[in-house]
């Protein structure tokens, strides 16, 4: 029981993406710190761009189909998340947010979570804090305390330094505190509908 | 395996002219769908239950209980009854009073309801939709199957001393059915009584409706009630039919497109593909619904929808022909083909239940009638006067 599966979902929609590659970054830097753990890890990835018309139809008809089915099982079932949306008019983009309104509100509970997003500026850093983290605290996830944004300025060589150092580290002490969280767990079971229905006895004895 | 249409009476602006009809004309579009079906030779017409525009259909039982009068054969059921927001007596007695009139050509399925205003509307609160399903229909059953009944529970008044009236036609309660598209419980509801299970599965992709039945077939067996494929099992469908299937495409597409629930959505060829719609020949549709129990067993019930969207009457009453001329006698044919001797081909109809209760021993014939305590006279002072009633002698 030495595996266990991230799921990395980024919800940019250029080609190449600034979000998709920091979502890539954070997704080895917790693959390699697993490995320091004597644990291995398969990531898949999620690339909302691609899903676009399906979870808007989710929304409409209630059900995901074709390929949204196989990402909402994958995110719902992984042992830990990387998450990433560029910042929109101030928060998430709304089809980060429209993703996220088709899973399932009990899908996530103590699902161990990285939050990150990307930005043109800086200025925009605390949409990770004001924005994302309440809307996963919402979701009962583990949510890691490092939560990484990356400006364009960060993708220079030297990166920005500040109080909470250059882009590498920054990305480097998120994988830590995912990888610590997601060895911390037993590897997640696929959950199903039915596994925890209860038995027609206990639904009677409930209305006591 | 018995083949009929349910209906959940929108008023829906037809798209192709922009007329809409009125809540009577939509009434009685209903009735004549209904005896038109009749008359056709289907065997189940279905009504819905809403309280809410723009659905008129709020009062099952008056709707059902003139059809009773006035057609002969069809079965009159429900899709669904709502047994979260409905007093449970008053569904006893209602459709206490529908099995008595309609002399037994007659079940009920019950549902919850997924419209958050209608529950406090009721007084009553979305969020116990569960617990409310699952006290509400104990009470009914009790309600139905013993005479005199003391109950106290948490969501109504306790009743003491309480007889539910008219009592179940012959001492035996209809047949139910459990209606729910998400909800393992109400499966688990279902397979307890040993009662039927509907998938309304119009609006999702066959691999969900599969395990749903599945669970409902294991518990079914769990609790006792036979194997898990003589389970009682209904489907939903949805189809639009011309004997040239371009002419189905073009025709129904509008009506698609700007449908309730799904319109502006997906396109028709993504949710044909991914749900049960089948827009095409006849002998498409036999094609799609045949197969149906490769992945769902042997089922017992298939409804479809076929009048909603603002489809004009004209053409509903079409679509019945051609369900019950072409579609029906081969998918009958093909079930009946496959079906092994010991699954029912059908539901159990009253007379069935009523031969199973005497075989059993549990056929409920009024015994004793409590004293009115008003004029302290008792419903036997009354059969006893009258020497109208013969209790059976088993």
């Amino acid at each position: 029981m030495n595996e266990r599966t991230i799921v990395v979902v980024s919800a940019g929609l250029s080609q190449p993406s600034s979000t998709r590659l920091l979502a890539d970054r954070l997704a080895e830097a917790t693959v390699t710190e697993l490995a320091g753990r004597g644990l291995v890890a398969q990531v898949r990835h999620v690339e909302l761009r691609d899903l676009a018309h399906d979870v808007v139809n989710a929304m409409l008809t209630g059900f995901p189909s074709g390929d949204l089915a196989a990402a909402v099982e994958a995110v719902t079932g992984a042992d830990g998340l990387v998450v990433v949306t560029p910042v929109f008019t101030a928060s998430y983009s709304g089809l980060f947010k429209s993703f996220v309104d088709i899973l399932d509100k009990d899908a996530l509970v103590g699902v161990p979570v990285l939050l990150g997003a990307t930005g043109g500026t800086a200025r925009h850093s605390l949409a990770l804090e004001y924005a994302l983290r309440p809307l996963f605290a919402y979701l009962r996830a583990d949510v890691q305390p490092t939560a990484v944004f990356a400006a364009t300025d960060d993708w220079a060589a030297a990166g920005s330094e500040g109080p909470d150092g250059t882009l590498p580290a920054r990305i480097r002490r998120a994988g830590r505190e995912l990888a610590t969280a997601v060895a911390g767990r037993e590897p997640s079971a696929p959950t199903g509908l039915y596994d925890e229905v209860p038995s027609f006895e206990q639904l009677l004895h409930d209305q006591s | 395996m018995q083949f009929g249409i349910f209906t959940v009476g929108d008023v829906t602006t037809d798209p192709t002219t922009g007329r809409t009809p009125d809540d009577t004309e939509r009434v009685r579009s209903m009735l004549t769908i209904a005896q038109h079906a009749d008359e056709a030779g289907l065997d189940v017409f279905a009504t819905g239950e809403h309280h809410n525009p723009p659905f008129v259909p709020s009062s099952p039982t008056t709707l059902l209980g003139y059809l009773a009068g006035v057609t002969k054969r069809v079965i009159l059921s429900t899709s669904t009854t709502l047994i979260t927001t409905n007093d449970p007596v008053r569904l006893a007695e209602e459709y206490a009073m529908l099995q008595v009139v309609s002399d037994g050509r007659m079940d009920l399925m019950m549902g919850r309801g997924n419209t958050g205003p209608v529950y406090p509307w009721f007084g009553k609160d979305i969020r116990q939709g569960i617990p409310l399903a699952i006290e509400n229909y104990a009470l009914l059953r009790r309600l139905w199957e013993e005479e005199v009944v003391d109950w106290q529970g948490r969501f109504r008044t306790p009743l003491q001393g309480f007889t539910s009236t008219p009592r179940p036609l012959d001492g035996v309660p209809p047949f139910v059915w459990h209606g729910s598209i998400r909800s393992p419980e109400i499966a688990e509801q279902a397979a307890y009584y040993g009662d039927g299970f509907f998938h309304n599965n119009i609006f999702w992709p066959m691999s969900h409706t599969k395990q749903m039945v599945s669970f409902y077939r294991q518990r079914f067996e769990h609790y006792g009630h036979g194997q898990a494929d003589q389970a009682i099992v209904g489907l939903g469908g949805q189809v639009f039919m011309r004997k040239d299937s371009q002419r189905a495409w073009d025709e129904f597409r509008p009506y698609f497109d700007n449908a309730p629930v799904y319109g502006h959505g997906p396109t028709m060829e993504d949710f044909t593909r991914e749900t049960p719609l089948t827009v095409g020949s006849p002998q498409q549709v036999i094609d799609r619904y045949a197969s149906f129990r490769e992945d769902v067993g042997d089922y017992q019930r298939q409804l479809f929808l076929i009048d909603h969207a603002g489809l004009p009457l004209k053409t509903v009453l079409e679509q019945i022909d051609l369900l019950a001329e072409e579609v029906v006698p081969v998918l009958r044919r093909e079930a009946e083909s496959h079906r092994p001797a010991h699954v029912p081909a059908d539901p159990p109809s009253h007379a069935d239940r009523v031969a199973a209760a005497r075989a059993a021993g549990t056929l409920h014939t009024p015994t004793v009638a409590a004293a009115d305590h008003w004029t302290g006279r008792t419903a036997e002072d009354d059969l006893v006067a009258a020497d109208a009633v013969t209790v059976p002698a088993d």
